[in-house]
């Protein structure tokens, strides 16, 4: 198995109580809650950290984009992922992934992500998404228009990593005359791809298709729904006619490691719960936009809602799966036994969450990384 | 007054119609919430008019056709309508989205057009004035600020909602959003056209408008000087709806 450390970044000295006041740190949130200073310790702090992921033995390092809020401060992970291209030597560099439809030009992701290819000697791993129904808000991309825009998108960035340039592109949504990519991508034919998801047939009917056969992460999800989506994406492989690698499946998961069960709840649990019941909550018109889902995948969370828009506590969440914490020993044996369910070939961690500090996350990071990785990356080799 | 529901066919796809009253034919054009019900303005005006209440594409119980990308199409979809019923001095009456609409029409082609009748409309923006962000305001906000009188929106609420009309309000807000979510409700290139409708304007707003504010009409005195503004003291976004008598009387004036 391979593991990737992931990271947020959020605005960790978040007066949380102004988030819980606003209802949500999305798009609202006034953005004087934010402190420049405060901004430039954490930024440091948080690439620190990456580097040090190299440094404890992790296979990959991860980076994602978030806009106009407190949850995640990388507006651009191309830039936190081109520095780690150059403070890194070993790892792979993944961005989980660039907001295809909300780049008003596709062309600047595929140009930007081959010079993080070219920089890095063929480290990076392309992750696409669609961003989050907020960033519809934020940034006014019509949410109806979303999934053909990153089709399109995604169409016009792999041909111009593949094909002979120049040529042209004619789309509904992007025109250019002259596609000519320099530089091209290091990799052949390019950079792997990653579809981070919270679970959508429809995402998972792409994406296992023959022609593409993506990696797809499932992301802090219930471990019962992890395991849903990735039986349904083998099961969909399969209806194609093929068996799905266990690589072609991840899990994106926040992690807590501590001498024992008992020391690892007592010190997450704050900085979990503010993750959990401040940094993700918004509004349900927020989350979801007339058009980013089906009516009826909406209809199915307006049932829901109690449930998803509800406090959850980290005693639930570690019963749920969407918290794995606990000594090295727990810690380990559950993403064992969650393995032997599901075998996914990628485990993203999540060793920074809500509010955590610097020296909780080294020491859960150290913990994770001596106690349990070794055993995981065993799992499924050849 | 009984109204007659029926379809017809606008380039392939299946719109909703109720017809009801005689005389000159009266076109109402509804706003983002649809038209699921006629309502007591609608009777009263099928009094002095043919009045003819077509369901947007994409609205209620007509279809989503596959051509529907801006409001452009809804207007020449409508300019298709008036000439497959073969309309001619149409009084056009159009709310908030289907105000917007009604322009979109008009600066196209007022050829079968008596008159235009704008209703607290959307389609134009106008400097410091923010409409209220109708994509983020719950369900219940919104008809909340829909009324003045929040007796009126307690009514509305109170209503139970069968599966059938959440069907209907999610399919009518996916279309809202794809041809309104941005530019948020105006058409940035309308301004520049508007000189074209050369049919009589009236327009109508209600001073307590909470969902596209009153200051509006300010600029519309600059867009449309010869238009006929009626501010109606004590109405929110809907005057057809709270106030139908003076509604009717305005329209008919």
């Amino acid at each position: 198995m391979q593991i990737v450390l992931f990271h947020l970044m959020p605005y960790a000295e978040l007066d949380l109580e102004a988030g819980r006041a606003n209802g949500t740190v999305w798009v609202h949130l006034p953005n004087r809650h934010f402190d420049p200073e405060i901004g430039h310790r954490l930024y440091n702090r948080y690439l620190d950290e990456l580097e040090y992921g190299e440094a404890l033995g992790f296979d990959a390092v991860s980076v994602n984009e978030h806009h106009q809020t407190a949850y995640g401060l990388m507006p651009s992970p191309i830039v936190t992922a081109s520095m780690l291209a150059r403070r890194t030597r070993r790892v792979k560099i993944c961005i989980l992934g660039s907001a295809l439809p909300l780049r008003s030009h596709p062309l600047t992701v595929a140009e930007e992500h081959a010079m993080i290819d070219v920089i890095s000697g063929g480290r990076l791993v392309s992750g696409f998404v669609r961003g989050i129904g907020a960033e519809y808000h934020t940034f006014g991309v019509n949410p109806t228009l979303s999934h053909e825009r990153f089709h399109e998108a995604h169409d016009l960035i792999v041909h111009a990593w593949t094909r002979p340039g120049p040529f042209a592109f004619q789309g509904k949504h992007y025109n250019v005359q002259y596609v000519n990519l320099w530089p091209r991508p290091y990799q052949k034919p390019h950079p792997p791809i990653w579809i981070p998801s919270q679970g959508s047939k429809e995402t998972i009917d792409w994406a296992s298709h023959p022609e593409r056969r993506y990696t797809y992460l499932q992301t802090f999800s219930p471990a019962k729904v992890v395991e849903r989506y990735l039986k349904l994406y083998r099961d969909t492989c399969a209806g194609y006619g093929y068996a799905a690698e266990d690589r072609q499946l991840g899990w994106a998961v926040p992690v807590y490691v501590a001498a024992s069960d008992e020391q690892a709840r007592a010190e997450a649990k704050p900085h979990f719960e503010a993750f959990r019941n401040v940094f993700v909550k918004m509004p349900l018109e927020m989350l979801l936009p007339p058009g980013y889902t089906s009516r009826e995948s909406l209809k199915n969370v307006m049932k829901a809602k109690a449930q998803m828009f509800g406090d959850v506590t980290i005693d639930q969440a570690i019963e749920l799966g969407l918290f794995v914490c606990g000594s090295g020993e727990t810690v380990r044996r559950a993403f064992e036994r969650y393995w032997q369910d599901m075998r996914f070939g990628n485990l993203l961690v999540m060793c920074q969450f809500g509010t955590l500090p610097a020296d909780l996350t080294r020491r859960n990071m150290e913990h994770f990384a001596r106690e349990v990785m070794p055993h995981l990356k065993k799992l499924g080799a050849r | 007054m009984t109204f007659r529901s029926s379809f017809i066919e606008i380039r392939g796809a299946r719109v909703h119609l109720r017809r009801g009253g005689s005389g000159a034919p009266l076109v109402f054009l509804h706003g983002a919430s649809g038209a699921p019900v006629i309502l007591p303005f609608l009777e009263k005006l099928a009094q002095r008019f043919e009045v003819l209440v077509p369901e947007h594409p994409g609205y209620g119980a007509s279809e989503e056709p596959a051509w529907l990308d801006t409001i452009h199409d809804a207007a020449y979809a409508y300019l298709d309508f008036l000439e497959a019923l073969q309309l001619r001095e149409v009084v056009l009456v159009g709310n908030s989205l289907g105000g917007w609409i009604a322009m979109e029409i008009a600066v196209r082609d007022c050829s079968r057009l008596k008159s235009v009748v704008l209703v607290s409309p959307a389609g134009i923006a106008a400097p410091g004035v923010q409409p209220a962000d109708i994509f983020l305001l719950s369900p219940e906000e919104t008809v909340r600020r829909l009324f003045h009188d929040q007796k009126l929106a307690e009514a509305r609420l109170a209503e139970p909602l069968s599966a059938e009309a959440i069907d209907v309000a999610l399919k009518n807000r996916h279309t809202t959003a794809r041809l309104a979510w941005e530019p948020r409700l105006h058409d940035p290139h309308l301004p520049k056209w508007l000189h074209r409708i050369r049919v009589p304007v009236k327009i109508i707003w209600g001073r307590e408008d909470r969902i596209l504010p009153v200051q509006y009409v300010e600029e519309y005195r600059r867009l449309l000087p010869g238009a006929a503004i009626h501010v109606m003291d004590g109405v929110g976004h809907l005057p057809h709806a709270e106030r139908p008598d003076d509604f009717v009387d305005l329209v008919c004036r």
